[in-house]
C-alpha cells in the first residue's frame, strides 16, 4: 500500500536525481562536451514544456467535459512546426543573429532597441504567466492531495496548503542553481534543458503507460473503448460532444500563436536553440509527442467516466484510475508524471520571466541610478545582474504562490490555461509583423500591445475572476453604465461567441488594426529601420553561419587578418612576439583572452575600436556584427573621410597657389628680358642720332667746314639729327603714357571721313613724294563715329605714311575700303607691295621692330606699337590682314551702341 | 533584397530543392483543410471523425519528417553553444556597450 510519506521519499529522490543530471549536464557544457546536449532529440523534448501539468491532468478532464476539443491545444502547435520552413526558421535565425535572450528582447529589438517595448512585452509576459504558475501550483498540491486523503475513510480531499508553499520554494531553489549559474551572452542553460528532457521523457512514458493499462487492462482493447464512448456521448449532456466551430478554431489558432509567444516557449524554442538541424528534426518529432501524449486522452476519460463514481474530478483520472485498480507503482509513475510537467514549466518560466524582467525593468533602473559614474563602476555589473535575475526568480514564485492562495485554488484558476494563452498572444502582431513586414514600426508596436492588452484584460481577464472580483455583476450583464454595446463578455452587440473566443477575436482584430494604422502613418527612427532590414531580410544574407570553437585555425585565421591589416611583416613580428610570451614557437600564440584583447587594442589603433572588436568578433565568435557595432564603425570611418576630404581640399588649395606663383614668377622673367631688351634697344637708337650730331658739330667747332655751304650742310644734319631725336623721345614718351594707361581721351562727334580726310592732309607731302594713289569709296565713309577722333586719325596717318614709305611697286596704290560688321567698323588699308612676310607678321606690333633698314623716312620702329596702344584705349583693335593683294593692315572700331563711350549720336546722321 | 544575379533557371538538383521547400511552406495549409474538414460534418462526433482527426495528424507527421529529412541537410550546422565570452549587461539596451 503507497503510503503519502513514500511519495514523499520518492519525490525527492527524483528532485535529487534532476539535480543530479542538471549538474553533470553543466559540468559537460562547461567542458565543451556540448555534442550531446545540443542534440536534435534533447531540444525537441525540451519543448515539451508546453505540456504543462494543466494538460496532463487538465486533457482528460476536458476530454470527459467537451469531447475532442481538448486536441486543439495539441493540433495549432502541431501546424506551427510543420510549418517550420515558413515562421520558425526565420524566428530561430534571428534569434540568433541579433543574439536575443527572450521574446521581449526580440521585440525591443527590432523597434530600435525600445526599452518602452521591452518593458510592455516583459510586463504582459509577468501578468499573463503568474496565474499559469498558480496553476502549476494548484496541481502538484491536488495531485498530493489525491495520495494522502484516507482511503477507508472515502474520497474527501483533505486541505494540503503546506504542499504549495514547499513546492515553490523547492522550484525557486532548483531554478536559481541551474538558472542562474552562469551568464552566458547567449542565455544557455545546458543543464536545465537536459533536466527537462528527462522530465519530458518522465510525463510521455506516465502517459503513456497509464493509456495503454487503461485500454488493454480494464478497457478490453480498441472496440471496447469505442462502445464506452458511445456510452460516453449518451450519457452526456447535450451538445457537449458537438463540435463547435467557433471554439474549434479559435483554440487552434490560439494555441499557435501561444505556442510562439509564451516566454517559456521562447525560451526553448529561440534561445535554447544551438543549430538549424534541431529545428528540421523537431519538426516532426515535436508533432509525434504531442500526439503521442493525446492519443490515449479519450480512452482515460471514457473509461474514466465509465467506472469511477460519480462526483469524482475527471482533471484527476490519470491518477485515479491506477488507485482505483490498486495498481500503486503505476499511480506513483502517473505522479511523478503531473510533477515533471508542472515543475518543468515553472522552471523555464521563471527563468524566461526572470530574464526579462532584470534585463528590461531593474538593470536599466540600476543603470539609471549609476548614471555618469566611470567605467569601473561597471565591473560589477555581472555580480548585480545575477542577483536581479535570482530576485526576479523568488519574486515571480512569490507572486504565483500567492496568487494561488487568493484565488483560492478553485475551478476559476482551471479556466486560466487558455486565458493566459490569450494574454501572451497579443505579443503575436508585433512579433510576426517585425519579421515580414519591414513597415512595422515601433510607435505601432506599441499601441498594438497596449490596446490588445487592454481589450483582453476588460473582456477576459478581469471577468475571469468572478463576480466577487474587480467587476460587478451588473457590469458584467450590462456594461458600464449602463452601456449595453461595451459589455466585457458582448462587446460591440457581439453576444453569440464563447468569451474565450470574443475576447481572443476582439483583442486581436484591435490591435492588428491600430498596429498597421499606425505603422503606416508614422516613420520610424534610421536605427529601427536598420534593425528591420536585419530582421526581414534574415534569411537572404545571413546563411547558414559556420561555428568556430578556439584553436590553431582560429590563430591563424586572426594572423591573415592582422596581415591585412598592419601589413605582413609588422603582424608577423608581433604574432611571433606574442607566442614568445606565451612560451611558445612559431606565430600562432594561443587564443587567450589576454593575447585577444592585445590584438583588439593594437588593431584598434589603427582602424578604430569600433572595427576592431567587429572583426575580431567576427573571426572568434562567428557572431554577426550588429547594429550598434555598425553604427559605431561608420562613425568612425566619417570621422576619418572628413579628415582625408579636410586634407584633400587644403592639398588643392596649396596646388593652386603654387601653379599661381610660377606663373606669376615667369612674367616677371619675361617682362625683365623685354625691359632689358628694350633699354638696349632704346639705348641704340638714341645713341646713333647723338653719334652723327657730336660729329658734325665738333667739325663745325674746329672749323673744319670753311665754305658756308658745307657748315650749313653740317648745321642741317644736326639739325635733322636733333628732330629726329626729340620724334623718338616724343614717341617713347606717347607710348609710356599709352602703357600706363594714364592716357586722357577727348571723345567727340565726327564722321569718319572728315577723320580719314584730314590723316591725308598730314601725310600729302610724303604722299606726293612717293607719287603715291590713294583709292577711297567715299559712299561709305559716311559713318557717325564718337570717339577719341585726333587718337584714330594718328593711328591713320601712320598707317598711310608707313604704306606711303615701305610699299615696294612701282606706281604705288592705296586702297582705303570701309564697311561695318555687327556694330564694329572695319578700316582696311591695302597697299599694292610686296606685303609683310609671314614669319615677321606676328612682330610687326612690338616695339622698335623694323622690317628693312631702310630708315629714311627716319622712323624709330615705334609707330605700329603707338598705333596699337591707341587702338587698345578705343576698345579696338588693329591686326594685320594676310592674303590680300599687298600689304594690307586692319582697324576695327566699335560704333553706335557698342562704342564704350555710350550711344549719344541719333542713328539718323548715320549716313550722310 | 535579392541578388541580382540570382540565376533564373536552375540545375535539376536546385530545382528539386526549391519544389521540396514549396512542398514545406504548403504543408501547413494541408494541415489547416485537415483539421477543418470535421466541422463540415455537422452533429455528434463519433469515433469516425476521432479517427480521422488522428490519422491526418498522423499523416502531417509523416509528411514533415519526409520533408526535413531533405530540408534538414544543408542547414546542418555545427554548434555554436561553447562560446564563453562573459559579456553580461550587454543585452540590454542602456548596458555600458
Amino acid at each position: 500500500m503507497l503510503t503519502f510519506n513514500t511519495l514523499v521519499g520518492v519525490c525527492l529522490l527524483y528532485v535529487i536525481m534532476l539535480f543530479v543530471v542538471a549538474f553533470v549536464a553543466d559540468k559537460r557544457a562547461r567542458r565543451s562536451k556540448v555534442r550531446f546536449l545540443t542534440s536534435p532529440m534533447i531540444y525537441t523534448l525540451s519543448l515539451s514544456v508546453y505540456c504543462t501539468a494543466w494538460t496532463f491532468y487538465g486533457a482528460v478532464g476536458n476530454a470527459a467535459r467537451s469531447g475532442l476539443e481538448y486536441v486543439t491545444i495539441y493540433l495549432g502547435p502541431t501546424l506551427v512546426m510543420i510549418g517550420w520552413w515558413w515562421f520558425l526558421r526565420k524566428l530561430v535565425r534571428v534569434g540568433r543573429s541579433q543574439r536575443v535572450t527572450s521574446i521581449a528582447d526580440l521585440v525591443s529589438s527590432r523597434y530600435g532597441k525600445s526599452n518602452l517595448l521591452g518593458v510592455l512585452v516583459t510586463l504582459i509576459a509577468v501578468i499573463g504567466t503568474t496565474p499559469y504558475i498558480a496553476l502549476q501550483l494548484q496541481s502538484v498540491t491536488l495531485s498530493f492531495a489525491v495520495f494522502a486523503r484516507d482511503r477507508s475513510a472515502g474520497w474527501i480531499i483533505p486541505d494540503l496548503e503546506q504542499t504549495a508553499i514547499w513546492v515553490a520554494g523547492g522550484l525557486a531553489l532548483f531554478t536559481i542553481l541551474f538558472g542562474t549559474r552562469n551568464l552566458d551572452v547567449n542565455e544557455r542553460h545546458h543543464g536545465v534543458v537536459t533536466a527537462i528532457a528527462v522530465e519530458a521523457v518522465v510525463k510521455l512514458v506516465a502517459l503513456l503507460a497509464v493509456g495503454i493499462f487503461v485500454v488493454w487492462g480494464i478497457g478490453g482493447g480498441p472496440q471496447g473503448i469505442a462502445a464506452a464512448m458511445e456510452q460516453a456521448i449518451q450519457a452526456a449532456p447535450e451538445g457537449a460532444w458537438t463540435l463547435q466551430g467557433g471554439r474549434w478554431v479559435g483554440l487552434t489558432f490560439l494555441s499557435a500563436a501561444a505556442f510562439l509567444t509564451l516566454p517559456r516557449m521562447f525560451q526553448v524554442l529561440v534561445v535554447e536553440n544551438v543549430d538549424e538541424r534541431q529545428l528540421a528534426t523537431a519538426s516532426w518529432a515535436f508533432p509525434l509527442y504531442l500526439f503521442l501524449m493525446s492519443l490515449f486522452v479519450i480512452p482515460i476519460a471514457v473509461v474514466g467516466l465509465a467506472i469511477l463514481p460519480k462526483g469524482e474530478n475527471p482533471d484527476l483520472f490519470v491518477l485515479t484510475l491506477p488507485l482505483y485498480f490498486e495498481q500503486d507503482g503505476l499511480a506513483m509513475l502517473s505522479f511523478l508524471g503531473g510533477f515533471s510537467s508542472a515543475t518543468s514549466m515553472v522552471i523555464v518560466a521563471s527563468i524566461a520571466l526572470a530574464t526579462m524582467v532584470s534585463n528590461h525593468i531593474i538593470m536599466p533602473i540600476w543603470l539609471s541610478t549609476r548614471l555618469g559614474a566611470g567605467a569601473s563602476e561597471y565591473r560589477d555589473a555581472r555580480q548585480i545582474l545575477l542577483s536581479a535575475r535570482r530576485l526576479s526568480i523568488v519574486g515571480i514564485l512569490a507572486l504565483g504562490y500567492f496568487y494561488y492562495r487568493i484565488s483560492g485554488g478553485g475551478s476559476a484558476l482551471a479556466a486560466i490555461g487558455l486565458i493566459s494563452f490569450a494574454g501572451v498572444a497579443q505579443v503575436l502582431p508585433a512579433m510576426a509583423g517585425g519579421l515580414f513586414w519591414r513597415g512595422a514600426s515601433r510607435s505601432g508596436a506599441v499601441a498594438g500591445l497596449i490596446t490588445g492588452f487592454a481589450i483582453w484584460a476588460y473582456t477576459l481577464f478581469l471577468p475571469s475572476f468572478g463576480e466577487a472580483g474587480v467587476m460587478s455583476a451588473s457590469v458584467l450583464a450590462h456594461g458600464p453604465w449602463g452601456i449595453e454595446a461595451l459589455r466585457p463578455q458582448a462587446l460591440f452587440g457581439v453576444n453569440g461567441l464563447d468569451p474565450v473566443v470574443h475576447a481572443l477575436f476582439w483583442s486581436l482584430v484591435l490591435n492588428c488594426v491600430v498596429f498597421v494604422l499606425i505603422s503606416l502613418l508614422s516613420f520610424p527612427s534610421p536605427l529601427e529601420r536598420l534593425q528591420a532590414a536585419q530582421f526581414v531580410n534574415v534569411l537572404d544574407h545571413s546563411g547558414p553561419a559556420r561555428g568556430r570553437s578556439f584553436n590553431a585555425a582560429t590563430s591563424e585565421d586572426l594572423l591573415v587578418m592582422a596581415q591585412q591589416v598592419m601589413g605582413s611583416d609588422q603582424a608577423q613580428a608581433w604574432f611571433q612576439a606574442q607566442a614568445e610570451q606565451q612560451g611558445k614557437q612559431g606565430y600562432l600564440p594561443d587564443t587567450t583572452p589576454d593575447f585577444i584583447g592585445r590584438l583588439e587594442r593594437e588593431l584598434s589603433g589603427l582602424v578604430g575600436t569600433a572595427t576592431a572588436h567587429a572583426m575580431i568578433a567576427q573571426i572568434l565568435g562567428g557572431a554577426a556584427v550588429s547594429v550598434d557595432d555598425l553604427l559605431a564603425v561608420a562613425d568612425e570611418t566619417q570621422q576619418m573621410l572628413e579628415q582625408t576630404s579636410q586634407l584633400e581640399a587644403k592639398q588643392l588649395e596649396l596646388t593652386t597657389t603654387a601653379r599661381q606663383l610660377s606663373e606669376v614668377n615667369e612674367k616677371l622673367t619675361q617682362l625683365s628680358i623685354q625691359k632689358d631688351a628694350f633699354l638696349s634697344q632704346i639705348s641704340h637708337e638714341l645713341r646713333t642720332p647723338m653719334t652723327s650730331i657730336r660729329a658734325f658739330s665738333e667739325i663745325l667747332r674746329d672749323g673744319g667746314a670753311s665754305d658756308p655751304a658745307a657748315a650749313a650742310r653740317h648745321a642741317s644734319i644736326i639739325h635733322d639729327e636733333s628732330v629726329r631725336l626729340t620724334r623718338l623721345l616724343d614717341d617713347l614718351l606717347d607710348l609710356s603714357v599709352l602703357e600706363n594707361g594714364q592716357v586722357q581721351l577727348y571723345p567727340r562727334h565726327e564722321v569718319l571721313h572728315e577723320v580719314l580726310d584730314r590723316a591725308i592732309a598730314a601725310t600729302s607731302s610724303v604722299i606726293d613724294q612717293e607719287k603715291m594713289h590713294i583709292h577711297r569709296n567715299r559712299s561709305d565713309e559716311g559713318v557717325a563715329l564718337y570717339t577719341d577722333t585726333d587718337r584714330l586719325a594718328q593711328v591713320f596717318i601712320n598707317l598711310i605714311s608707313n604704306a606711303a614709305k615701305y610699299c615696294d611697286a612701282k606706281g604705288k596704290r592705296l586702297a582705303i575700303r570701309v564697311r561695318q560688321r555687327g556694330g564694329r567698323l572695319q578700316v582696311d588699308f591695302v597697299d599694292n607691295g610686296s606685303g609683310v612676310p609671314f614669319e615677321s607678321q606676328s612682330m610687326i606690333f612690338e616695339k622698335f621692330s623694323r622690317l628693312s633698314d631702310q630708315a629714311a623716312a627716319g622712323g624709330a620702329g615705334l609707330g605700329l606699337a603707338i598705333c596699337r596702344e591707341i587702338m587698345d584705349k578705343l576698345d579696338g583693335s588693329i591686326t594685320y590682314l594676310p592674303g590680300q593683294s599687298g600689304g594690307a593692315f586692319r582697324v576695327t572700331l566699335p560704333v553706335g551702341s557698342h562704342s564704350p563711350f555710350g550711344r549719344t549720336w541719333p542713328s539718323d546722321i548715320n549716313h550722310l | 533584397m535579392r541578388s541580382p544575379r540570382e540565376p533564373l533557371f536552375l540545375a535539376r538538383q536546385s530545382y528539386r530543392r526549391r519544389r521540396i521547400e514549396d512542398a514545406a511552406r504548403l504543408l501547413p495549409l494541408l494541415g489547416v483543410v485537415l483539421f477543418l474538414l470535421p466541422l463540415m460534418v455537422g452533429g455528434v462526433i463519433g469515433s469516425v471523425r476521432v479517427a480521422f482527426v488522428f490519422s491526418s495528424w498522423f499523416f502531417l507527421i509523416l509528411s514533415a519528417m519526409t520533408l526535413a529529412r531533405y530540408l534538414g541537410r544543408d542547414t546542418g550546422q555545427r554548434p555554436i553553444g561553447s562560446q564563453s565570452k562573459p559579456i553580461a549587461p550587454s543585452d540590454d539596451p542602456t548596458g555600458p556597450l
